[in-house]
């Protein structure tokens, strides 16, 4: 078994769209799809994320880092929220990524492992991490 | 060339269609499979026509890609399936030629391609999937079956695993898998098992027999009992991922939350269980940072809502409350052992059992030193409940050495090591032997 993370993207005329529908069918679609992965046992956790001009981009181009608030600007993507599933196969994770209830253009879904301490070598970070990860409660 | 080129290209893809059609089995085969028995109202027919369209799906995805409804797709082929083996049997059974007839009036095609699922779907009410799901764990798991045919088919129909996949589980050949699946069916068609959730007289003991198939199959994961792997951990977290369906569809049973929370805050140890070479740590040893804390956490979750039944813990509850204390404690020495040790006496009444009691004894040592707890081992040994096993030798070793008896200690822990099957445990034990 291994945990996948689901990562919603959208652009910024996909999110202009998306916003024009109406909330409460999106909120109900929603709802379904993430009562389908409970109910089978694959979601662990998942959070969506307030609207990017809410938001803050830190751009590291520069020596110094350089502060941007609300939308990226000149940015094509936007994130919008994930979720974690534990699944045996990546295969299986994009076919749960398939029946997310997103349309239209610009919509898309990033399917991506989430590693492990078997990634890393076991170093003195390693085990760093380890304590750092019953502090957070995370893991 | 270019056609030896095609050829190279075609094994992955191949494969990676394969994989698709997994992925998307692991995901469906209940709900197709609980659809395909209700509406046949045969379990066995039902998992013969869901292997029949998994084997086409296996054929044609990988050539045509996979369809964009697969659901759809698989119970069309399995409708489809359907009527021709009705038509095949209504010579011999009446039943089967009405059904026949109401499914081809329904608008069913029969052979052909696959139709798109455009006619009214007869098979498909989205309202029962939980009903079906829930049927089909039962049934299952049913008493009439063998503890063997109970794992290999709850894996195969409701965890959604290809027969390799179970047999890979079990550690068993493909064959073994194939005629103990057989066998099953030929059993619940003999036993004349009906497909449905088990009324309310019969529920508690059907019940009983879907948790304890659950905490077998983790059981057998977390700790493989013969063999050189201690752990197998896709077994286990299938277990914990079939714990959850049931969460799922039978929320308010307390023992089901409690054999969840259970799973939960075992398999949080995992990842602290074994050393790099494969060897198992002891859980006084284990680096606790190490520990899952998001499992622990949907543990801990559960156990609470088995609490807030308010109908009081069974086995599994005071089993998971046992793990709960484990996981609240920095250390083992910081672990409440008095508290462990009522729950152990709590647990040794509901269920009695002389592991039980083993454990208690242990729990006691740690609470009250190993001059109290060698009483309770010795009554133990004098039972013979245990004889034969590697448990109480390994046990009254432990508690002898602590007691400074290093010449007594190493006999029972030689003898422990000999009647232990796992060759990771026997290894330990003959360390530790050695060390005294």
């Amino acid at each position: 078994m291994s945990k996948y993370m689901l990562i919603m993207r959208n652009t910024d005329e996909g999110y202009a769209e998306y916003v024009q529908k109406d909330f409460s069918e999106i909120i109900a679609a929603m709802g379904r799809y993430n009562e389908a992965m409970m109910q089978a046992g694959v979601l662990v956790a998942g959070e969506g994320l307030s609207g990017a001009d809410e938001g803050a981009v830190v751009d590291f181009t520069a020596e110094t880092p350089v502060v941007t608030d609300g939308p990226y600007g000149e940015t094509k993507e936007l994130f919008n929220g994930f979720w974690i599933l534990d699944v045996a196969t990546k295969e299986e994770a994009v076919e749960w990524a398939k029946r997310a209830p997103l349309h239209g253009p610009g919509n898309k879904v990033e399917v991506r492992r989430v590693t492990g301490p078997d990634d890393f070598p076991k170093d003195e970070w390693a085990e760093k991490e380890a304590g750092w990860r019953e502090q957070l409660g995370t893991n | 060339m270019a056609r030896a080129a095609r050829d190279e290209l075609s094994a992955p893809a191949t494969e990676a269609g394969r994989r698709a059609v997994e992925a998307v089995w692991r995901i469906e085969s209940a709900r197709i499979v609980g659809a395909l028995a209700r509406y046949t109202g045969d379990f066995s027919l039902a998992e013969d026509l869901a292997s029949e369209a998994l084997t086409e799906a296996l054929a044609a995805w990988p050539r045509d890609g996979v369809p964009r409804d697969p659901v759809a797709w698989l119970l069309t082929v399995g409708r489809r399936r359907a009527i021709d083996a009705f038509r095949r049997r209504a010579g011999r059974d009446e039943r089967y030629a009405t059904l026949g007839r109401e499914l081809v009036e329904g608008g069913a095609h029969a052979g052909g391609a696959p139709a798109r699922a455009q006619e009214p779907d007869l098979l498909w009410d989205p309202d029962r999937i939980d009903d079906d799901r829930l049927a089909l764990l039962f049934i299952a798991c049913h008493p009439v079956l063998s503890r063997e045919a109970r794992l290999a088919l709850t894996l195969r129909v409701v965890g959604g695993l290809t027969s390799e996949q179970v047999a890979a589980s079990l550690l068993v050949p493909v064959p073994t898998v194939q005629a103990r699946i057989t066998r099953a069916k030929k059993t619940l068609a003999a036993a004349r098992v009906p497909f449905e959730v088990p009324p309310a007289a019969e529920r508690a003991e059907r019940l009983g027999s879907v948790l304890s198939v659950i905490y077998v199959l983790f059981t057998e994961g977390s700790s493989a009992s013969t063999g050189d792997s201690w752990l197998r951990t896709d077994l286990a977290h299938e277990a914990v991922r079939l714990a959850r369906v049931l969460v799922g569809l039978l929320p308010d049973e307390p023992e089901v939350q409690g054999l969840l929370a259970l799973l939960e805050l075992t398999a949080a140890r995992f990842p602290a269980r074994t050393r790099p070479d494969g060897d198992p740590v002891l859980l006084a040893d284990q680096d606790r940072r190490r520990w899952d804390r998001s499992a622990i956490r949907r543990g801990r979750a559960a156990l609470a809502r088995a609490v807030s039944t308010g109908r009081g813990l069974g086995p599994y509850g005071l089993q998971a409350a046992i793990a709960e204390q484990h996981a609240l404690a920095a250390s083992i020495e910081a672990t409440d052992w008095d508290r462990i040790v009522v729950l152990f006496e709590a647990l040794g009444r509901v269920a009695p059992s002389p592991v039980v009691d083993l454990n208690r004894a242990v729990a006691v040592s740690m609470a009250a030193g190993p001059d109290a707890a060698l009483p309770l081992v010795d009554a133990l040994v004098a039972s013979g409940s245990l004889a034969g096993t590697y448990l109480v030798p390994s046990v009254r070793g432990e508690l002898l050495a602590q007691l400074g008896r290093s010449a007594e200690a190493r006999a029972e822990l030689e003898l422990a090591a000999r009647l232990c099957g796992n060759e990771r445990e026997k290894a330990v034990l003959l360390r530790k032997s050695a060390a005294l």
